[in-house]
């Protein structure tokens, strides 16, 4: 991948633990430069500097360090990871330290570019505020995605986050332009089944001709994860901010790149965080997901969808908390409504878009489009407060108005939740469910709705 | 002395040299890029660096320099309406440096030096003048900027002083023959000095309900506002900055997202200051360095935010200062001191993460400055827990020094119950010293009042206890009316919604006009229930449905009026 310069060749590894060689007695080596290692086979396999002093440099190795010993040569490359980046990679399949997957040709660069990225100056930023439709009433109607957002999918094992992820990447468009769109898929630690679902379907929808695929999959080198990303990131900022383009980037699953800065971490015997996981970890995943965006003056955008999965179903461990901190909201999903059989199985009262407001109205979706996705969620939340009340008491100690609410509680999840994998609603179709189930209760109860759209959109 | 020295290891954000013999936190010049650092750390001929730049690429051998001073922040007019990074380097300068992405090893000056600004001197020739005393003044849009004499000259005479347009570099006075220019250079680390501390007694009043109400904060205090991540800790923020009663607002974007402050950004210029009629970006300093920006920067950024803060304390205004969010910044100290294979405390903070938090918390003060002039720093630090749980260190030992705990409830959030700050578990300290200013400046029942408001929450909470387990039917018909009471004060006067046009700003004066209202509800339901009227037909008076919408319409106060006389005329047609 990149150039190598000539440079001196050194066999003086010192130690090797876990992902990390330890070489000695080099001449000054680049935080954070490129380094090969060759073996006694001949094989080659790549790291990148973690610490580098005069005395000793430490080498984290991608492809893991099997098959290293000590008398393996290493040699600094004399700059840090570039991606060769062209508009030729769409359609393109590529390994998780991009390589390419697919037989198809190398790729010849148009550019080469430094995968860490730089911070984009918070001056330079333009307001993420274009409506994204995806067609799923849960995001559209109560969680709105806009242009240029990271709104990750807090998911769970067996849960459908990927379904969900497909659909959206199938049907999100902005109403009303007709602009160049890209999808940057980055898998890491996926599944080889995973690969297959989303290979099979990029392929069954023509997607793949838009799309550029970075696969790190479950078996490959989990520190090659580490990478990943940075190479899908780097080529969508040059789709977007080179090439114009609005880009789409999935990534799944960010649960596996914690596991492998955990990983890393621990080899390098750092003090470690909460359970475990890196103290810098929030700084790592901001650099991953603040690179999503719209910058003044530029044409294209960069949207992340982001799937994580919580260990244990929880929203306070580590992976979903931070992630949460840094993300424009999130969508999350239920067990309990996954079980019974209603997909996508989103939990509203969680969710929570927080560009939602800049990317919703009158002239962008619909005048009425705020109040009634407060008045659903806060008559959606009593309502299922009073499930569990009814538990207790039975239903015939409420009152008329409670059971309103409690009845409305079931229509949400039943009309506005639940939906076909391949059912496509427009915005309007979703506020005009909402308020068919919103004129189930008593005008008196719509409190968070202003007149005027009662009496403009209310049918009873 | 030596200033000239190499690389010996870079580890990230932490560089170690060799041959400097440096103070602690002079800041020094790394790698032939001349990335800026400042000394954090001496170990016998080694002095380890936190460098404020990305350090990828740099290598051992290449040469430090230190320049022997410290991290200082540059002040004088040209601070308002700034936006810097966490070491005064002002963004738009940045960009049309370097475009739209932030490289490393440029270095652009916090102040304009070749804008002129028209001084205008309020001593004269011959006059004895002191440390912190008002030289003479510039006009910063629609702020009176006053030029202070530098702490550094404690007493002397003034030989010369000028009016005119000047640079912040040109001498505007010779004190004692020493040359005065309207910029001062000041160490971040360091508070500025007072001549005398107070004891806050006038709330920092922000059009929050629940806020200036319930859990006032003293303009000169300190408030920590912690809460999982989306339950409103950005957005109070903001409506703080926006809305409060303070002069000046610094606002500090300490490790979190750029979109916030692109939002800031194209918000802020366009609100109008109700009291100068001005842009609101007119008395505000914006410090963004967001989460993906270098870390040591982060950790700089809140001190540099303070001392610009303290400046305009000095001149005699009130500051607010607002810091979102405190525990980046205590990450920062956390990922820098694991670097330095310090030994952690708890959670893997450094031992002196309370120390620092302290010394920060404390530089929050009303004051009488050196000049004469009362002035105060209200600071309001946002702290994001790890998993909510507020039994993490940062939070513990904030609320061990704040006098103000806003807490944020993820529960509230699900219910769209905004602000999401829990009336049960929220608490101010500064009750006893505020009430004087709310009988004299709002009303003398204000506070009365707000206890009774108090007390009927207390009470719901106590009687949701006893719904949760035999339902809400048999209560006793007093209490189902607490439960109604309760309702509209929460759902009337808790919520506000910080994006409503109308809602998002609630001046005090209404503030009793709607909490008098929901009195007069209950006064008038208590008559009812005692003349035999029915808890349904008491609770569905339709004039609820019109005061819960009142909030909302342009024409509130005259709304809210009407309402009480509904409440009359309704309640008498019940026959009360
Ligand atoms: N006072 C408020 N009024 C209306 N909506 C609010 C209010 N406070 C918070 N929100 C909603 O909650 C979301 C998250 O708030 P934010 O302040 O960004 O949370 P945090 O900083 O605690 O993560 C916002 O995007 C907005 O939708
Ligand atoms: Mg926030």
């Amino acid at each position: 991948m990149a150039n190598v310069k000539v440079s001196k060749e050194y066999k003086t590894i010192s130690q090797i633990a876990g992902p990390l060689v330890f070489v000695k007695k080099t001449d000054p080596v680049g935080y954070q430069e490129m380094v090969n290692v060759r073996l006694s086979d001949g094989s080659m396999k790549r790291g990148q500097v973690l610490d580098s002093s005069e005395d000793l440099v430490v080498v984290q190795i991608f492809e893991g360090t099997t098959g290293i010993d000590r008398a393996a040569s290493v040699r600094f490359l004399g700059e840090t990871m570039k991606m060769p980046v062209s508009k030729d990679m769409l359609g393109r399949v590529l390994s998780g330290a991009g390589e390419p997957l697919d037989g198809g040709s190398k790729i010849i660069p148009e550019k080469e570019l430094d995968i860490e990225g730089a911070a984009i100056n918070p001056w330079a930023r333009d307001s993420p505020a274009d409506f994204i439709q995806t067609g799923i009433s849960t995001i559209d109607g109560m969680n709105t995605l806009v242009r240029g957002q990271k709104l990750p999918i807090f998911s769970a094992s067996g849960l459908p986050h990927n379904e969900i992820a497909l659909q959206i990447a199938r049907q999100a468009k902005v109403i009303g332009e007709n602009e160049e769109f890209a999808v940057v898929f980055i898998a890491m630690g996926i599944t080889n089944e995973e690969k297959q679902m989303f290979m099979t379907e990029f392929e069954r929808t023509g997607a793949l001709k838009n799309a550029v695929v970075f696969l790190n999959l479950a078996d490959d080198p989990a520190v090659e994860r580490i990478v990943t990303p940075r190479l899908g990131l780097t080529t969508a900022e040059y789709m977007a901010f080179d090439l114009g383009m609005q880009v789409l980037v999935i990534m799944t699953d960010v649960t596996n790149y914690c596991e492998a800065l955990r990983q890393v971490g621990a080899a390098r015997e750092e003090v470690p965080g909460r359970r475990g996981y890196p103290g810098y970890m929030y700084t790592d995943l901001a650099q991953l997901y603040e690179r999503a965006g719209k910058i003044k003056d530029k044409k294209g955008s960069i949207t992340q969808i982001p799937i994580l999965s919580m260990p244990g179903d929880d929203i306070t461990h580590p992976i979903p908390d931070l992630s949460g901190y840094i993300t424009e909201g999130q969508i999350v999903l239920s067990r309990e409504l996954h079980r019974s059989g209603i997909y996508p199985p989103v939990n509203v009262s969680s969710s929570l878009s927080r560009l939602m407001n800049s990317g919703i109205g009158k002239g962008k979706t619909r005048d009425d489009h705020k109040a009634v996705s407060d008045q659903m969620y806060a008559a959606y939340a009593e309502g299922k407060d009073l499930r569990g009340l009814v538990a207790i008491v039975g239903k015939d100690s409420l009152s008329a108005k409670d059971r309103k609410l409690l009845d409305f509680a079931d229509l949400f999840e039943d009309r506005i939740v639940r939906q076909g994998v391949d059912e496509d609603r427009t915005i309007e179709d979703t506020l005009n469910i909402a308020w068919d189930i919103l004129k189930e209760l008593d005008v008196d109860q719509l409190n968070r709705i202003d007149r005027k759209y009662i009496e403009k959109y209310l049918k009873k | 002395m030596s200033t000239e020295g190499v690389i010996y290891r870079v580890a990230g954000p932490v560089v170690t040299a060799k041959g400097i013999s440096p103070k602690m936190y002079d800041v020094v010049h790394v790698g032939t890029e001349k990335l800026m650092g400042e000394v954090i750390k001496i170990v016998g001929d080694y002095s380890i660096i936190q460098v404020y730049e990305n350090t990828s690429g740099i290598k051992p051998g290449e040469p430090v320099s230190n320049t022997g001073l410290p991290l200082v922040v540059e002040l004088g007019p040209g601070l308002l309406t700034s936006v810097y990074d966490g070491i005064q380097r002002p963004l738009p300068v940045l960009r049309d440096k370097m475009g739209d992405y932030i490289f490393r090893g440029v270095t652009a000056p916090g102040l304009d030096r070749k804008k002129k600004w028209d001084f205008t001197p309020v001593v004269k020739k011959g006059d004895e003048v002191e440390a912190g005393q008002v030289l003479g003044t510039v006009m910063e849009g629609t702020m009176l900027h006053k030029i202070m004499v530098p702490i550094s000259i404690k007493k002397g005479k003034i030989d010369s002083i000028s009016a005119g347009m000047f640079t912040v570099e040109d001498t505007i006075a010779e004190i004692d023959g020493v040359k005065v220019m309207m910029m001062q250079k000041w160490p971040v680390r360091v508070p500025r000095p007072v001549s005398e501390k107070y004891q806050p007694d006038v709330p920092l009043i922000t059009g929050l309900r629940v806020l200036d109400t319930m859990f006032p904060l003293a303009k000169g205090g300190a408030a920590a506002i912690p809460g999982a991540f989306g339950t409103g800790k950005t957005v109070t923020q903001q409506s703080l900055a926006k809305y409060s009663d303070a002069q000046i607002v610094v606002y500090i974007g300490c490790g979190e997202r750029g979109n916030e402050m692109t939002e800031v950004l194209t918000e802020f210029p366009e609100l109008v200051d109700p009291k100068t009629g001005q842009s609101l970006m007119n008395r505000t300093v914006l410090i963004a360095n967001t989460s993906n920006m270098p870390v040591a920067a982060r950790e700089a950024s809140v001190y540099t935010g303070m001392t610009i803060a303290e400046y305009f304390r000095d001149m005699g205004y009130d500051v607010a200062l607002m810091a979102d969010s405190t525990s980046r910044w205590a990450e920062a100290m956390r990922e820098i001191s694991s670097r330095l294979e310090e030994m952690p405390g708890e959670e893997g903070y450094p031992a002196y993460l309370s120390g620092r938090l302290s010394e920060f918390y404390e530089r929050a003060c009303r004051a009488k400055s050196l000049c004469g002039e009362d002035g105060s720093i209200s600071v309001i630090g946002a702290v994001s827990p790890p998993g909510g749980d507020l039994s993490e260190p940062v939070t513990q030992n904030t609320l061990r020094i704040v006098r103000v705990f806003w807490a944020l409830d993820t529960k509230l959030r699900e219910r769209r119950h905004f602000p999401t700050i829990n009336w049960l578990t929220s608490y101010t300290m500064y009750n006893k010293q505020l009430e004087g200013w709310y009988k004299k400046n709002v009303a003398e029942d204000f506070p009365q009042l707000k206890s009774w408001a108090m007390q009927v929450l207390q009470k719901e909470s106590e009687l949701q206890e006893i719904v949760q387990m035999v339902g809400s039917d048999s209560l006793p018909d007093e209490q189902k009316i607490t439960l109604e009471v309760a309702k509209m004060i929460r759902e009337i006067y808790l919520q506000q919604n910080a994006y409503h046009p109308v809602d998002c700003y609630c001046p005090i004066a209404r503030q009793y006009v709607m909490m008098k209202l929901i009195k007069k509800y209950s006064d008038l339901a208590e008559k009812a229930l005692k003349a035999g009227i029915s808890v349904e037909k008491i609770a569905y008076v339709p004039v609820r449905q019109r005061f819960n919408q009142a909030k909302y319409e342009e024409n509130i106060d005259s709304e809210l009026e009407a309402v009480g006389k509904d409440m009359d005329t309704q309640f008498a047609a019940l026959g009360v």
